[in-house]
This record gives C-alpha cells, sequence and structure tokens, in this order.
C-alpha cells in the first residue's frame, strides 16, 4: 500500500529519507540528521503539520548510530499524523533545534538533554528540565549505573 | 449533663506523663505532605465516611510550624529530600512522622536514579503505613498504632531527641 505522505516525503528528499515504514496507519520516515530541519520545516510549511506532539530519544546502546530522536506530528487541518526519526551517533551527540518551527519544542528538548544529552543547536535555553543542578550524567542513557544515586542532601545511616 | 457534674469541685491526681500523653494523643495537627497518587486515599481517610474526629486528628495545618503529624504521602525523590528536610526542621516538638504507602516507606517499585529509597533515609518516621495505596482502615489503625506510641512516651524523653 502506497502512502500519499510517505511517497511526497521520499521525492521531496530522495537523499535525506533513509528509509519509510507504516504500521496499521501509523507511518514512519526514518530521516538523515543533517535535513531535519528542512523536512521538518517542509511537513509544517507545505504538508500542514500544525502540531508537534512530542518530541523525545532512544538509546539503542551497543548500535552505531546510538541514538535516535523521534517526533510525532500531527495536523489538525488534515487529521494527519506522521513519525520521524532520526539517528543521531557520536561522543557528544548533537542535532538541530525545532524550537524555532514549533515553540513547544522546547521543553521536550530540554528533556532529551536532561534524560539523554543530545544536544540541540539553536535552542534558546538548553537546561535540564527534571533533574537538579548538579547533576551528573543523563540518567536514560543505556550506560547509567543502574544502581547509581546521587542525593542532594546526606541520607540517614 | 456529663461525667463533670458529679465530680462538683474535686480534683484528680495522675502522672504528669499520662496526662500529657492523653492530651498529646488526642490532638494531633496533621501536615499532609502529599506528592503522589497516595493523597487521593488520603482524602478518602480524612473525609467525612471514615471520621477521622473520632481520633480528634482531623485538623489539617498548612504550616508545618503548626503541625505535629507530619504524614509523607507518596513517592518522594531526590529533587524532593531538601524540602521533605526543611518541612520537618521547621516542625516544633513535640513532632511525629508518619510515612503513608509503600513509596514514602521504601521507595515501592520506583527502585532507579530518581527516587529516595524510603524517607527515613532523611527523616526519623514513627509509624510505616504499607499498601498502594493503603486502605483507609490501615491509616486509622496506623493513628491508633501512633497514640499508642505516644501513650508510652515521657516528655523528658523529647528534648533529648
Amino acid at each position: 500500500m502506497t502512502s500519499y505522505l510517505l511517497e511526497t516525503l521520499k521525492s521531496r528528499f530522495p537523499q535525506a529519507v533513509l528509509e519509510t515504514h507504516a504500521f496499521r496507519g501509523d507511518e514512519t520516515a526514518v530521516i538523515a540528521k543533517d535535513a531535519l530541519t528542512d523536512v521538518a520545516a517542509f511537513l509544517r510549511d507545505d504538508l500542514g503539520f500544525d502540531i508537534l506532539m512530542d518530541l523525545t530519544a532512544v538509546d539503542h546502546l551497543p548500535r552505531e548510530p546510538r541514538f535516535e530522536l523521534v517526533c510525532h506530528f500531527y495536523s489538525l487541518r488534515h487529521n494527519y499524523r506522521l513519525r520521524l526519526k532520526c539517528p543521531i551517533g557520536g561522543e557528544a551527540p548533537s542535532v538541530a533545534s525545532l524550537t524555532g518551527l514549533w515553540a513547544g519544542a522546547n521543553w521536550f528538548e530540554r528533556e532529551v538533554w536532561d534524560m539523554f544529552g543530545i544536544k540541540f543547536e539553536g535552542h534558546p535555553d538548553l537546561r535540564r528540565i527534571l533533574m537538579y543542578d548538579g547533576f551528573e550524567g543523563h540518567p536514560l542513557r543505556k550506560d547509567y549505573p543502574l544502581q547509581k544515586r546521587q542525593p542532594r542532601i546526606p541520607h540517614r545511616d | 449533663m456529663g461525667l463533670e457534674t458529679a465530680f462538683g469541685h474535686s480534683y484528680l491526681t495522675t502522672r504528669l506523663d499520662e496526662a500529657v500523653n492523653w492530651a498529646r494523643k488526642y490532638s494531633f495537627f496533621n501536615y499532609p505532605f502529599v506528592t503522589a497518587c497516595c493523597g487521593m486515599e488520603f482524602m478518602a481517610a480524612f473525609a467525612s465516611t471514615y471520621d477521622i474526629a473520632r481520633f480528634g486528628a482531623e485538623y489539617p495545618r498548612f504550616s508545618p510550624r503548626q503541625a505535629d503529624v507530619l504524614f509523607v504521602v507518596g513517592t518522594v525523590n531526590e529533587k524532593l529530600a531538601p524540602v521533605l528536610k526543611r518541612v520537618y526542621d521547621q516542625m516544633c516538638e513535640p513532632k511525629w512522622v508518619v510515612s503513608f504507602g509503600v513509596c514514602a516507606t521504601s521507595g515501592g517499585f520506583y527502585d532507579n536514579y530518581a527516587t529516595v529509597q524510603g524517607i527515613d533515609k532523611i527523616i526519623p518516621v514513627d509509624v510505616y503505613i504499607p499498601g498502594c495505596p493503603p486502605r483507609p482502615e490501615a491509616v486509622l489503625d496506623a493513628l491508633i498504632k501512633l497514640q499508642e506510641k505516644v501513650s508510652k512516651e515521657s516528655v523528658l524523653d523529647r528534648k533529648y531527641r
């Protein structure tokens, strides 16, 4: 079955779309990291995706590239949904920020920075959002020690 | 008229501990430190159906300085731990702490980077209530346990704590 959205993306960005798949109506496109901003702008301005519903990440350690950014888009006008995935690798993973396109990306990206340590270039205020000041490391990384605790005040006993 | 008319202008003798503890155990002012879903069950336990006023403990104070019993209701994470410690430190003696539900007691199933594995890592606890969440009957049971504990204390114990 051919999908209008995925076919449109593939014909518009033949180099950037690495892979597509669809499962029971959930359509996904895997996009090269460098093209993320262009593809996202095309989604918003030409395909009518006015809402960024979610932006998160997955740590696929030991796979390389290690991280994958996952963005869920929704179009109120057309009742379309689309998922973009974007592999990110390297010692200091980073990707372009989507805050310029959807203001709602701000806190999502802060959370991904906090939990996975992925930097968002162009983000206006990239601070931790959940963990406290002085917390070291990024706890949802697969190599964060399971039993590691970082108390803010000394524990009794 | 009540029993007091039969006594008239007489007096009773008792030990100071007995009189003070009797007054303390029937007039707990609670500070509800509610952080999670256990709060719903806390509200149920403190609402009219279970009538916690029977134990003299129905009066929540939202200032720790006016409270006797700190109810820690729900998960406490490392980010919040200094706040809990500060609330406890602001309470005047005599003070007691009730750990409400498994998360406050032991971290519950949140054995992870964020969660304090039991509030007794932060402050001393007098009574633990198990349950996820505890039933209101368990809360009343804990309150009675706390009353028993209070009735066995001495007024001299407190200042050395």
